[in-house]
């Protein structure tokens, strides 16, 4: 689904992403873990199109098609979504309507017909179950004012609402309490198939307790430095990231 | 410079899309400005002696006064003589009904979405259409009728009403009030006339539609309302104009009186051409509006979307003179390319517990400037008044600019006055957020700008507001940069 061939991006003129290779099938979930700072929303904002970021060589292809090329708003019609880190607020715009413009202009990116406000509402409120999502703060403005957790979750709705193919959450668990985490992660469960893919982004173990990662990386100063399964995970929440940076040092892990 | 930043700049520059020209026979009056002018267009109009002295007066007054220029806008001088201050669509014959109208006239409307065919308006609509220096058709005249409430032009208010139009015009907007003001009084051509009776509540809305066509033409109209004790009427005026180079002129006068527990709600969606994007051409939109809440427990509220004109020059005013009344200021004011605007209101408390609210909100994009001025004054006797003023200014790119000038007088010191403003800039995350979730630039700007306003938009009356709301992203298409 998802091919990244030595991927290399710079923001400002500094390199961050040095070269990631990454492949992700349909059915897969990934987890990328590193200390901060290491380049993991960075790696995501670039899947997503984010203009401040210079792609300085490598390639990225999804389900065919050269990724780079595509404006943002063509690779969510294509079915990219990414739940940010630091969700965007937008004063006036209701959640509701926020939602139904996304929808209806990813349908017609995908030559579908909009769907009218009952047909809308109607699969809003099925998906408003899946991440028990409070009716109210779909009709606030979009994320004004929300708290942290109501956020994420919102992100986590949106992903709902928009089926994507390939998702990719960028610390959707932090700043979540131990309920919302669950509730959070049963969401995603929930929307897993056969034809998704997940990329998720964490430096926590305590997430993978819920979504289960058939692969596990390490990224480190824009570079994945490990890869594994999801004993990785709990390796690295035993021994730290120290351990790893040791690694890379000796230069042994490269 | 992004690229989200870029593409918003490639949006701003469409195209005025009411730009075009109808050709149809005229009947104008020679350039320029003269006691004659003046006695051509009240003899045109066939007026009462009172009123063609009324202009007279207007007009020898308004040669003692030299044109304002504290405004913060900046534009050549306007030549007066230039101008031509009556043109009137030649009609092919008497009108007797609507279905008569010219049907390039109708066609220019229709070009316009303002049908002049009753059956095909919204229903709960009325229009007066006023192209040029007349009023060519009003709408559901006869059902309004029925309930006494009077909705006709300027012009024929004089011929039928002459004692209503003695007893209030220029009774809100004396004729020496201004330079523009006195200028229109000695030349006003047409423009609507409402009344509403005592006790009735007005069942559709009112609304009229200002076309200026003729070239070198000024366009010089005067709107006077007056809703009796407990009465109530929304009124709506729209207004486009046809591309051309040279600058032209509009100064209107609007007046509006509210009885006791009267209420008058007036919006305005302005969308006069702007000039191109080198700042060539458009209209300079001078005007004076002013209500006056008389009696007890009134109420006046001023909607405004403004997102026309190269120069707009206008500050809706309301004096609370009634005890316990409200004024209400909404205001959108849109600049983009090479406009100016300088507007926002002016809230005079004079009776007890009179409330005023204002909610402004400018939006700059391209070279524009955008200011707002508002004035609140609070006077000795108006026990309790209450003001609150929420200014706020968004910023497309960094070549446009956003000014406030709040001015405060409290002469009485139980009132209270508050003041808010903001400055933002339409954030690139904002936008990325929208591009990621499958919305275009275009599209996530149109959504962010109403959001925005969302405050003022929801004042307008349900059939406009869908129309302002496609209004603001077309006069921003190409625009955030
Ligand atoms: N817009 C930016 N401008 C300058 N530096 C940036 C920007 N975005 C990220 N960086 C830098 O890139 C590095 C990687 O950041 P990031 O991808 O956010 O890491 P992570 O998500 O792994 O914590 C950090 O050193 C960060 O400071
Ligand atoms: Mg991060």
């Amino acid at each position: 689904m998802l091919k990244i061939k030595d991927l290399k991006a710079s923001v400002d003129g500094k390199e961050i992403l040095k070269g990631i290779n990454l492949e992700v099938k349909a059915g897969e979930v990934h987890a990328i873990m590193g200390p901060n700072g290491s380049g993991k929303s960075t790696l995501a904002s670039v899947l997503a199109g984010r203009a401040d970021y210079e792609v300085t060589g490598g390639s990225v292809e999804f389900l065919g098609k050269n990724l780079l090329d595509l404006a943002p708003e063509e690779r969510a019609g294509e079915g990219v979504f990414l739940a940010f880190q630091y969700p965007v607020e937008i004063p006036g715009v209701s959640n509701t309507n926020f939602l139904k413009t996304a929808v209806n202009e990813i349908r017609q990116y995908r030559k579908q017909e909009p769907l009218d406000s009952v047909t809308f509402l109607n699969i809003m409120k099925e998906k408003m179950k899946l991440v028990e999502i409070d009716q109210a703060l779909l009709k606030r403005s979009l994320n004004e004012g929300f708290s942290g957790g109501e956020k994420k979750r919102n992100e986590i709705f949106q992903m709902a609402m928009l089926e994507p193919k390939l998702s990719i959450l960028d610390e959707t668990d932090s700043g979540l309490d131990i309920d919302a985490l669950r509730i959070v992660a049963n969401g995603v469960n929930k929307l897993k198939s056969k034809e998704t893919a997940s990329i998720v982004v964490t430096h926590y173990q305590r997430l993978l307790d819920y979504i289960v990662p058939d692969f596990v990386h390490v990224l480190y100063n824009g570079r994945i430095v490990k890869s594994g399964t999801k004993e990785l995970a709990f390796e690295l929440e035993e021994k730290g990231y120290d351990w790893i940076k040791n690694e890379v040092k000796a230069g042994s892990a490269v | 410079m992004s690229e989200n930043i870029k593409i918003l700049e490639e949006i701003t520059s469409s195209e005025y899309k009411y730009g075009f020209e109808t050709k149809i026979e005229a009947d104008s009056a020679p350039k320029g400005l003269n006691e004659d002018i003046v006695k051509f267009i009240s003899a045109k109009k066939n007026e009462p002696q009172w009123l063609l002295e009324w202009r007279l007066k207007a007009y020898r007054h308004w040669l003692t006064l030299t044109e304002p220029h504290w405004q913060n806008v900046n534009y050549p001088a306007i030549n007066y003589q230039d101008i031509i201050y009556y043109s009137a669509p030649k009609p092919k014959v008497k009108l007797n009904s609507l279905d008569e109208i010219d049907p390039e006239l109708k066609a220019t409307f229709d070009k316009l979405g303002i049908s002049l065919d009753e059956q095909k308006r919204l229903s709960g609509v009325a229009v007066d259409a006023v192209m040029d220096s007349v009023s060519v058709a009003t709408t559901y005249k006869g059902k309004l009728a029925e309930q006494g409430i009077i909705f006709c032009s300027l012009s024929e208010a004089v011929q039928e009403h002459p004692e209503l139009i003695k007893k209030y015009l220029g009774s809100v907007v004396p004729m020496t009030d201004n330079y523009f003001a006195a200028l229109n009084s000695a030349v006003f051509s047409d423009g609507s006339f409402v009344y509403i009776p005592k006790g009735v509540r007005c069942p559709m809305e009112l609304s009229t539609y200002f076309r200026i066509n003729a070239a070198n033409t000024g366009q010089f109209e005067r709107t006077l309302i007056v809703a009796e004790d407990s009465s109530y009427v929304s009124y709506l005026e729209g207004c486009t104009a046809p591309m051309r180079d040279e600058n032209q002129l509009h100064a209107a006068v609007v007046e509006l009186i509210a009885m006791d527990n009267a209420e008058i709600k007036y919006s305005t969606v302005q969308n006069w051409y702007p000039g191109d994007k080198d700042g060539k051409g458009g209209i300079y939109n001078f005007v004076t509006k002013r209500g006056i809440c008389s009696g007890v427990n009134s109420k006046i509220s001023w909607t405004q979307v403004e997102t026309g004109s190269s120069i707009t020059w206008k500050y809706p005013s309301v004096i609370l003179k009634g005890d316990n009344s409200i004024g209400e200021f909404y205001s959108v004011a849109v600049t983009n390319n090479m406009q100016q605007a300088d507007t926002g209101t002016k809230m005079i408390h004079i009776g007890k517990n009179t409330k005023s609210r204002i909610v402004s909100k400018g939006i700059s994009a391209g070279k524009s400037q955008n200011s707002y001025r508002g004035l609140v004054e609070v006077m000795k006797r108006a026990e309790n008044a209450r003001n609150f003023s929420q200014c706020d200014s968004l910023l497309m790119g960094d070549k446009c600019g956003a000014h406030t000038f709040p001015y405060i007088e409290v002469k009485n010191n139980t009132a209270t006055v508050e003041h808010e403003a903001t400055t933002s800039k339409i954030g690139e995350d904002q936008i990325f957020y929208c591009n990621q979730r499958g919305i275009g630039t275009e599209a996530a700007v149109a959504l962010i700008v109403n959001g925005y306003c969302k405050e003022v938009l929801n004042q307008l009356p349900m059939e406009f507001a869908v129309e302002a709301q496609k209004l603001l992203a077309i006069s921003l298409e190409g625009s955030v940069g």
